[in-house]
């Protein structure tokens, strides 16, 4: 497997209020909170290490 | 205290060479764990040394309780790991805390077909009885209150001034092997460094004797809620009632404050009541507070002056890996050692520096990693520790992520060609799996330089530059199948003298195999 970095989310902006509702009403510490859980559990689902450091890659 | 702290068990005797100018093939300063194990391991194969200790008996109070597969194993090739197995404890069950709640539990299950058990819990004195007298029983040498004061490495030889009771003597050795602990005396002497990445903190360790029953069960607690314990704490059972307790206190502190026995005492009752509600009857029997840097000598052979042990590197308590690996150290060493005395590559010794300096590295990052995990050293580094936590009570998935120290497994050595599709705990490096075979266990026949061979032949002996090389069978049940075979359909393994594997392949050739010998005796 490799990153994928083309469009891969059906309906887009669906996903993105999803992910902002998720924080609503949480203080930031609760969204940082709540980002890391998120974060942990996307990795776990990946699993593959080097699928994973791509990604940390990217984002940085 | 215990009595067994108060009795000398190898007390001075003057001794002839206190009269004369002797010289000795190999000394080793420092009756800890680790000089007796070397000084038993060395008799074993036919070398008396001479070991040579400032005290006469075993280190006082509480140190190292937990001992790992491989380190039973290596006693159990000396002769001595059946008695401390029947005494050690044994438990299966952790809870892991975080804050005022039990984020989850879980019981550690064996994996089967090991003589050793995974680990056992047992005060670092009772091993340390048990390797005086299996000593004692093989005739070493072991000089009470003869305290290491001087050294000069000659051309061909070391030179030791030696205090004692009756004054100071001289003594020349060969090879001096510096078993002499964390504030090694003989690294100062030579005026060595301590290096590596340095980590400080201070714990607190009490040890409890219950006056009833508790459950043999590890906790450990993250960000323990109770005053003053710190951030991390841990309870578990050692043999005779006792339950040793760490609390994890930071850099700062003030330690006279801090040992009040008045204050431990709340904060042990706090811990030993969060589950019951009730305070135990206790006694203290053992206070103290332990400083821990994690660091290495950049070389661990000094021409003639080899270190190994704490003297050697120094790590966390996290993942119990100091006595473990100053064990594996002398396991590593003795059979070299021997080879040497007995004429060979003097490269054997520089391989020992390596391959342990490559564990020690490893030990280093192991516990330095768990010590991360405890301490976050930033905001966000706390921010996926506490996610951790969270989510590891509710998702499978994050609790091996949890990482209150992993328990010290051996080394793999690196660079050893592996010449089959086999299966990967085996492969060259490791040490040897262990699985029934017959009506003992493989280890029970590993003592040497062997062959293993597999569904397939080999000879029963070979010989070059005078070593012997003999051939183990086993029979091919499914175990032995699963840890050595995988899906190659035969095998033969060169195994040496410490029970790790030299090098594998479907087959036996003599070629290959001399070659692989002499590149692990340093004769290329
Ligand atoms: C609180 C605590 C908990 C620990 N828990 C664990 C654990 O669970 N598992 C684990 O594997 N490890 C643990 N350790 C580490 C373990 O105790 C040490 O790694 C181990 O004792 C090292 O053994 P050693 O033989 O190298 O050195 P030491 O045990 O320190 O022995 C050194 C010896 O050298 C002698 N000596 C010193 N100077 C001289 C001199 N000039 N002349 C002659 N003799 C001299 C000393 O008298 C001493 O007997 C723990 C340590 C502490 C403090």
């Amino acid at each position: 497997m490799t990153l994928n970095l083309d469009p891969n989310i059906a309906d887009p902006d669906g996903f993105y209020d999803e992910l902002l509702a998720a924080h609503e009403g949480l203080s930031k510490a609760e969204s940082d909170a709540l980002n890391a859980r998120l974060i942990l559990t996307l990795c776990n689902q990946i699993g593959d290490r080097a699928v994973i450091r791509a990604a940390l890659r990217a984002a940085r | 205290m215990t009595a067994i702290f108060d009795t000398p068990l190898y007390p001075y005797v003057r001794h002839p060479d206190q009269d004369r100018l002797a010289r000795d093939p190999v000394i080793i300063v420092g009756a800890g764990p680790v000089g007796l194990t070397l000084a038993i391991d060395l008799a074993l194969k036919g070398v008396k040394a001479v070991v040579l200790d400032d005290n006469d008996r075993v280190s006082t109070g509480s140190r190292a309780i937990c001992f790992a597969k491989r380190t039973l194993e290596i006693l159990d090739r000396l002769g001595v790991a059946a008695p401390l197995i029947a005494k050690g404890v044994q438990w299966n069950k952790g809870r892991v805390f975080f804050g005022e709640r039990e984020v989850y539990d879980f019981t550690l299950l064996a994996e089967d077909g090991h003589k050793q058990p995974a680990f056992i819990n047992l005060q670092q004195y009772y091993l340390e009885a048990a390797l005086v007298g299996r000593a004692q029983e093989l005739g070493v040498d072991i000089r009470g209150r003869n305290r290491v004061m001087g050294l000069e490495q000659r051309t061909d030889y070391v030179s030791l001034t030696v205090e004692t009771p009756d004054g100071p003597y001289l003594l020349g050795a060969d090879w001096l092997i510096a078993c002499d602990g964390a504030r090694s005396p003989t690294r100062d002497m030579m005026g060595l460094g301590f290096e590596g990445r340095v980590f400080e903190d201070n714990f607190l360790i009490a040890d409890v004797k219950m006056r009833a029953d508790f459950p043999t069960e590890r906790w450990f607690w993250f960000e323990p809620p109770f005053e003053g314990a710190g951030q991390s704490a841990l309870l578990h059972k050692q043999p005779d009632d006792v339950w040793r307790i760490d609390f994890q206190l930071g850099w700062d502190i003030d330690r006279e404050a801090e040992l009040d026995p008045t204050r431990i005492r709340a904060r042990v009752d706090a811990m030993l009541s969060s589950q019951t509600g009730t305070i135990p009857d206790y006694d203290l029997e053992w206070t103290s507070i332990y400083t821990f840097q994690c660091r290495r000598m950049a070389r661990f052979r000094q021409d003639r002056v080899l270190f190994a042990g704490d003297a050697a590197h120094q790590v966390s308590p996290f993942g119990a890996r100091g006595a473990n690996s100053g064990i594996q150290d002398v396991d590593n060493l003795s059979w070299r050692l021997a080879l040497v005395l007995d004429g060979r590559s003097e490269a054997l010794l520089d391989a020992y520096a390596t391959e342990r300096e490559y564990a020690a590295d490893e030990n280093i990052l192991a516990s330095t990693r768990s010590t991360d995990f405890l301490t976050p050293k930033s905001q966000i580094s706390q921010i996926f520790r506490n996610a951790v936590l969270d989510l590891a009570a509710d998702h499978a998935f994050a609790r091996p992520l949890v990482n209150s120290g992993r328990l010290s497994v051996p080394c793999v050595y690196p660079d050893l060609a592996d010449g089959l599709t086999g299966p990967m705990p085996t492969r060259p490096g490791v040490a040897c799996v262990d699985a029934p075979v017959g009506a003992g266990y493989l280890l029970d026949h590993l003592q040497g330089f062997h062959l293993l061979a597999l569904g397939c032949d080999a000879p029963d002996m070979l010989a070059d530059n005078g070593i012997v090389v003999t051939r183990i069978d086993a029979a091919l049940t499914e175990q032995i199948k699963a840890r050595y075979l995988g899906d190659a359909p035969s095998a033969l393994y060169l195994i040496r003298p410490d029970q790790h594997v030299v090098g594998r392949w479907p087959n036996f050739d003599e070629t290959t195999v001399r070659n692989a010998l002499r590149a692990a005796i340093g004769r290329e």
